[in-house]
């Protein structure tokens, strides 16, 4: 099942890719598809960061996630590099953890 | 798939006991982004048949950043490539590497891995968030997410934000 799911949602992220480069200009030239389109991964990616770090299951919980985010959001805001925000975030989770 | 935030989007949704096809809609969302890069770059490319068959995986976040970024055709051409294929080799060497590894790890909770993906996914939207409205947006999507969150499958929270943005972007 896991990977029937996969299969359809590679194929429906390629499917946009090639989609942009075959479908006439026009057709994409709509403003409010414009203005809507780079605003979902914004939506998506920020409610992404809140589930995954305030919940477990069907609970909201806070833990040692929330610390972990604050760190990488200190992070971010320092210009760090992908991996260096993602492993301080990580750190700051075990570290937790172990006191 | 070859396109990063669909694919941390769609283990993290799967990883929280959301349903395979809600991890593969919300995938299929965050990647719906990559329409909008291959209308930009299909006439820099100039690219058909199977080549433009073979560019389509190529069309990400950053192939796009380095494409458009240059002056002449020939550079612009030359950025999509060489930058489409070096990603794509070493991304998916990554995930090899790193789907094998995790069968030699302890439980990932000590090494704090639980707390890697909110701040991937932070990472990814920061740029995203250089004027007022994307960052109303996205405190907004937070704020949805959370409260309906208990009364939901998990995934499903993903799937009402994104309806919701959309109808906002689509309104008059």
């Amino acid at each position: 099942m896991i990977w029937e799911g996969v299969l359809v949602a590679s194929a429906a992220c390629y499917a946009l890719k090639l989609a942009g480069l075959s479908l006439p200009q026009r057709w994409l030239e709509n403003a409010r598809v414009q203005r809507t389109i780079p605003l979902l991964p914004v939506a998506l990616l920020a409610a992404l960061v809140a589930t995954q770090t305030f919940s477990t299951g069907h609970h909201l919980v806070l833990d040692v996630r929330a610390a972990a985010l604050g760190v990488a959001a200190i992070a971010v805001l320092l210009r760090a590099p992908f991996l260096v925000v993602v492993a301080s975030a990580a750190a700051t989770a075990a570290l937790l953890r172990l006191l | 798939m070859f396109t990063g935030a669909s694919q941390f989007a769609m283990v993290g949704v799967i990883g929280a006991g959301g349903s395979v096809w809600a991890g593969a809609a919300t995938a299929a969302l965050l990647g719906s982004r990559n329409l909008l890069y291959g209308v930009r770059l299909s006439s820099l490319l100039g690219v058909g048949g199977v080549w433009r068959a073979a560019a389509a995986q190529f069309v990400i976040d950053e192939t796009t950043a380095m494409t458009i970024a240059r002056d002449r055709v020939e550079d612009s051409r030359f950025a999509f490539w060489a930058t489409g294929i070096a990603l794509f080799v070493l991304w998916n060497l990554g995930t090899l590497i790193g789907a094998l590894a995790t069968h030699a790890l302890p439980n990932p909770k000590v090494l704090g891995f639980d707390a890697a993906p909110p701040a991937a996914f932070l990472a990814l939207l920061a740029p995203r968030l250089r004027s007022r409205e994307p960052m109303a947006i996205a405190i907004a999507a937070a704020v949805v997410a959370i409260v309906v969150l208990p009364f939901v499958p998990a995934g499903v929270p993903l799937l009402i934000v994104a309806l919701l943005v959309a109808l906002y972007g689509l309104r008059r």
